[in-house]
């Protein structure tokens, strides 16, 4: 069957779009194919810097034919109607149609044939559409054809298309179309400076030989092989070992048809700028790899470029190059990071008073005051010093007025840590700068130094009752201000380091320390609600029931998240066992009764039940097992001893069991079964010790 | 080309430099225009290029323009950072479609030679927020170090590019530094001789230098300036009500030129503002909003004017 070949060949395609854009033609032509009815057998995408293309494999030569049946208007309709019908059919008369029985009315049916098309001329057709609607993150017009309204666009100026469509044996032809006066053809270009001359290409394979040939490597993968082993090679030759570094090798084979890694140097006294300020220099601005002395674990002063031509002098005055701009760019770094050295952190704070945090939330330097304030609290709940928190959130933020900072964004905190270390400050304050602004995300370590757990859980809590406060929460997938990443942050420091920290008064403290007048009341719970829906997702992502959150949670008071956490754990554990499952079987049981009851008479059975109204032993044992049950429970829970409390529920099953065996509940005598259902009720509010079963599913 | 005396070679004087550029361009058509005689941030603001380029009208032009970016002054201390520095621009309505070959053929004809160098188009997208303009395009690298800006203007003073129009600018002491191989910019032989006739970009604008950074960072009368950007304001706005015509079936402007200038004066004035300081954070943004609104008026105008219209 035969394979269609297509290349759009451009100006320069920026790097970061290439990717999807080569994702994006594979998808938009094989869907189209597949709805046309041409069901292919394979197809891969590529993409280089001047080129998408795309070769789908095994692609039926002609549609298959197809037939429809059109329903049209009932027998006797209106004149019109049949004459639309008709019409829309390409029927000649009503005798070409056929009639349908119906229990409504008899209607006719047209049926219509449509032969397949051939494959060559369906694509001819969906093409070049595809091209004109092709989804480039932002497009462009050129050329004198941008004067006339409807002119193509395309990510940059698009030069010339091939297309071809052929069986493998035979020379396959044209697909003949043109966009906006491009026609489709079967020729291209090689390497814009090392072959330059047009090539004329038929299918996939001599496309792909043909290209190498003309030193163009099409597959991104090799691309970024050939860069990652030959730069691995040239650091290794030289004692040392490439910094690997994935999203840069993924912009750089995007820049580069033909790669060509070369190793420069520049001078040893950079080294004494930290080393995450060195590569972020040569990373960013230059888009060069940095090399490590495998001994010391600390930078070499190498790096590697990525050029896109075999230079005919080897190389040696793009290195030069390369390395008079890194040079420059490194005498650049090292100046910012001396000046920033000349200035004290905590000499940079007055300028926060300067810098609004949030139009509604006031200045930086307010936000920094309310850390500290919010940090000396909750000192003591993590065992941190209180002095060095405060010390610690007065300069964890001094670092974002920085020159380094200001040049690279990405190095908030680490920069802060080297600038508080070099000023002499206590290592955990030092530390604090850094980890405060951890955990980031959902693989990002959590910090443990209390210092920092303390400042941390601060700048979270202040952060969260902030918005709330001038109600800005998150909705739906709108959360500009990261807020669920703030409270999952919290949640993560508290109970990854096993931290007694109650919500509600955190949330509490925090939210008076805001200058905008807040609901007291209510606020502190709705932020719990949002850490118990938060829990509930980290939970189930690890694997949790979270129906037994919700049983935990809907005991209400529970803002204390690390026993939150036991306790879904020991019911979890609970709940696996023989004992577990029927007790829930039970409890429910007793419920469902409950609550059939509760609606027939529309009234409650609470209160103790009447002892001297037990008339079977059944009910003395019950009642003798919920007493005893219900005393240890309280009493492990008040030790928080989850799963001691779990076995002492475990003594209420035999007794549940017992008495739903032998007892009817809706004995006859009304006083009886009030007191029965009183009994059941004693069984839910038992259970309630350790959770709502009542939640709990299954 | 036929033989340059040494002192012309590109590679040898930076005022050759700019002469090999200036012929290259006169070669493919353009006219070779002079600086445009006001103060301006960058090459786009010469009338040439902000207002040439809309209206369907073909227009090919390269010219040098002295660009004042009173914020970068370096009292003379850093190696390539100044207040006052040459653009050579480059541009072309409609874009020819080989645009991009002329480009490196221009590269060639300053002594870089693409058999050596790595030359490569980066993504950058440019926007103009004080001139309501965007375009994209590339920044055009030269073995890591960018030399050159290359955009597909895409719209400039708020009116959509009919045809689109492409405009080159060259950084001409970054990479005159790079063709003679020095890497202070004053160290730059500008005349192209040597020993005693010798004369260096330091001699003629290292004073100036410390001399203007000076004045844009601790002299420049704020009140004066503050004054200068509402009577420029203000006029732009006078000249441009002014120059409306109901003219045939049509309407009409004469006076887009002028109002333009006003314009120029107001953002050069607010840059040197900014310089000294004096716009805080949140004003910075209505002032921009302020020139863009200006020139956006002026874009209007010109395209009711005989070189901004159709036929």
């Amino acid at each position: 069957m035969p394979d269609l070949l297509l290349e759009l060949f451009s100006e320069e395609i920026p790097a970061r779009m290439q990717a999807k854009a080569a994702d994006d033609l594979r998808r938009m032509v094989t869907d189209k194919l597949v709805a046309e009815g041409l069901v292919y057998e394979g197809a891969k995408a590529f993409a280089t810097p001047r080129r998408l293309a795309l070769t789908v494999h095994g692609i039926p030569a002609r549609q298959p034919d197809l037939k429809t049946e059109r329903r049209g208007p009932k027998m006797g309709a209106p004149d019109a109607a049949v004459q639309g019908f008709l019409k829309a059919t390409g029927l000649k008369s009503l005798d070409e149609a056929k009639i349908q029985k119906d229990p409504k009315g008899d209607f006719y049916i047209a049926l219509i044939e449509k032969p397949g098309r051939a494959a060559i001329d369906v694509l001819a057709e969906i093409l070049p559409v595809i091209i004109r609607i092709f989804p480039w993150p932002k497009s462009m017009r050129w050329g004198a054809r941008s004067a006339k309204s409807g002119a193509l666009t395309w990510v940059r100026p698009l030069h010339s298309i091939v297309a071809t469509f052929g069986p493998e044996t035979e020379e396959p032809e044209i697909v003949k179309f043109s966009v906006d006066g491009i026609e489709a053809g079967q020729t291209t270009h090689g390497h814009r400076f090392m072959a330059p001359a047009a090539i004329s290409v038929r299918r996939f394979d001599d496309y792909e030989a043909k290209l190498k040939a003309a030193k163009v490597v099409l597959d991104p993968q090799a691309r970024k092989d050939i860069i990652l082993a030959d730069a691995k090679e040239l650091a290794f030759a030289q004692g040392y070992e490439l910094v690997e570094d994935q999203v840069l090798l993924d912009e750089v084979s995007g820049l580069v048809e033909w790669p060509v890694a070369l190793m420069g140097s520049f001078d040893k006294e950079f080294l004494s700028i930290p080393d995450e300020v060195i590569r972020a220099t040569i990373r960013n601005n230059q888009k060069c790899f940095v090399v490590r002395d495998p001994k010391t674990g600390k930078l070499a002063n190498k790096f590697i470029l990525t050029a896109n031509i075999e230079a005919t002098d080897g190389g040696k005055v793009i290195i030069g190059g390369n390395e008079r701009v890194i040079r420059a760019r490194l005498s650049d770094a090292k100046f910012f990071y001396e000046t920033d050295l000349k200035t004290k952190l905590e000499a940079r704070l007055p300028k926060f008073e300067q810098i609004v945090f949030h139009e509604k939330l006031g200045t930086q330097a307010e936000r920094i005051k309310r850390i500290e304030t919010l940090a000396a609290e909750i000192a003591p709940l993590v065992g941190a010093d209180v002095a060095k928190a405060k010390r610690a959130s007065q300069l964890a933020k001094a670092d974002l007025l920085t020159e380094v900072v200001g040049e690279f964004p990405e190095l908030q905190g680490l920069m802060g840590k080297y600038y508080a270390q070099a000023q002499g400050e206590d290592a955990s304050v030092a530390a604090a700068s850094e980890e405060h602004w951890k955990p980031q995300g959902q693989a990002d370590r959590v910090p443990t130094d209390p210092v920092s757990v303390a400042v941390a859980l601060a700048d979270k809590f202040d952060t969260l009752a902030g918005f709330w406060a001038i109600d800005e929460k998150p909705t739906g997938s709108k959360d500009p201000y990261a807020l669920r990443r703030a409270a999952l942050g919290a949640i993560r420091l508290i109970i990854e380091n096993s931290l007694r920290l109650p919500i509600l008064k955190a949330a509490r403290s925090a939210l008076s320390g805001q200058s905008v007048k807040a609901d007291a009341d209510k606020l502190p719970g709705d932020l719990l609600a949002f850490f118990a829906d938060r829990l509930k997702v980290q939970l189930r992502d690890q694997g949790a029931r979270h129906d037994l959150v919700d049983a935990v949670f809907s005991l209400g008071g529970q803002d204390d998240l690390l026993l939150v956490v036991r306790r879904v754990e020991a019911l979890g554990k609970f709940l696996d066992t023989d004992d577990g499952k029927n007790l829930l079987a039970g409890t429910k049981r007793a419920s469902n009764i409950l609550s059939i009851e509760e609606k027939k008479d529309k009234r409650t059975f609470d209160g103790a039940p009447d002892v001297a109204l037990y008339r079977l032993d059944e009910e003395k044992a019950l009642a003798k097992a919920i007493d005893q049950v219900k005393s240890e429970a309280s009493a492990a829970v008040a030790k928080e001893d989850f799963a001691a409390a779990m076995s002492a529920m475990a003594k209420l099953r035999p007794a549940v069991d017992a008495f739903f065996d032998k007892v009817k509940v809706n004995d006859d005598d009304p006083k009886v079964r009030e007191n029965r259902l009183k009994l059941l009720n004693e069984i839910r509010s038992a259970t309630r010790a350790v959770a709502d079963f009542s939640r709990i599913e299954g | 080309m036929d033989a340059l005396p040494d002192h012309m070679r590109p590679e040898r004087s930076f005022q050759g430099f700019i002469l090999a550029l200036q012929r290259f361009w006169a070669e493919q058509g353009c006219v070779i225009l002079q600086p445009y005689d006001m103060e301006m941030g960058a090459g786009t603001f010469h009338p040439a290029t902000t207002l040439r380029a809309l209206g369907p009208k073909r227009w090919n032009a390269a010219y040098v323009q002295p660009s004042r970016r009173p914020k970068d002054g370096r009292y003379g201390e850093n190696p390539n950072r100044m207040q006052h520095y040459y653009q050579f621009q480059v541009i072309m309505k409609p874009s020819p479609p080989n645009l991009q070959d002329l480009y490196l053929k221009s590269l060639a004809a300053i002594g870089v030679d693409s058999s050596v160098h790595d030359i490569r188009f980066v993504e950058d997208d440019w926007e103009s927020p004080t001139l309501g303009a965007w375009g994209l395009g590339w920044e055009c690298w030269c073995d890591g170090m960018e030399v050159s800006q290359f955009t597909y203007f895409q719209q400039v003073a708020g009116v959509e590019c009919a045809p689109v129009a492409g405009e080159l600018t060259y950084g001409l002491e970054r990479l005159a530094m790079y063709v003679q191989g020095v890497d202070r910019v004053y160290d730059l032989n500008f005349n192209g001789r040597e020993g005693d006739d010798k004369v260096t970009y330091g001699d003629v604008f290292l004073q100036a230098e410390q001399e203007y950074s000076r004045h844009n960072f601790e002299y420049a009368d704020t009140t004066m300036l503050f004054e200068q950007f509402k009577m420029a304001e203000e006029a732009c706005r006078k000249y441009l009500a002014a120059g409306w015509r109901e003219g045939g079936n049509q309407k009409e402007h004469l006076m887009a030129l002028p109002a333009y200038d006003q314009c120029i004066k107001a953002s050069h004035v607010f840059n040197l503002l900014d310089a000294r300081g004096v716009i805080s954070v949140t004003e910075r943004q209505s002032y921009i909003m302020r020139v863009r609104e200006l020139a956006k008026a002026c874009g209007d105008a010109w395209v009711h004017t005989e070189a901004g219209r159709a036929v």
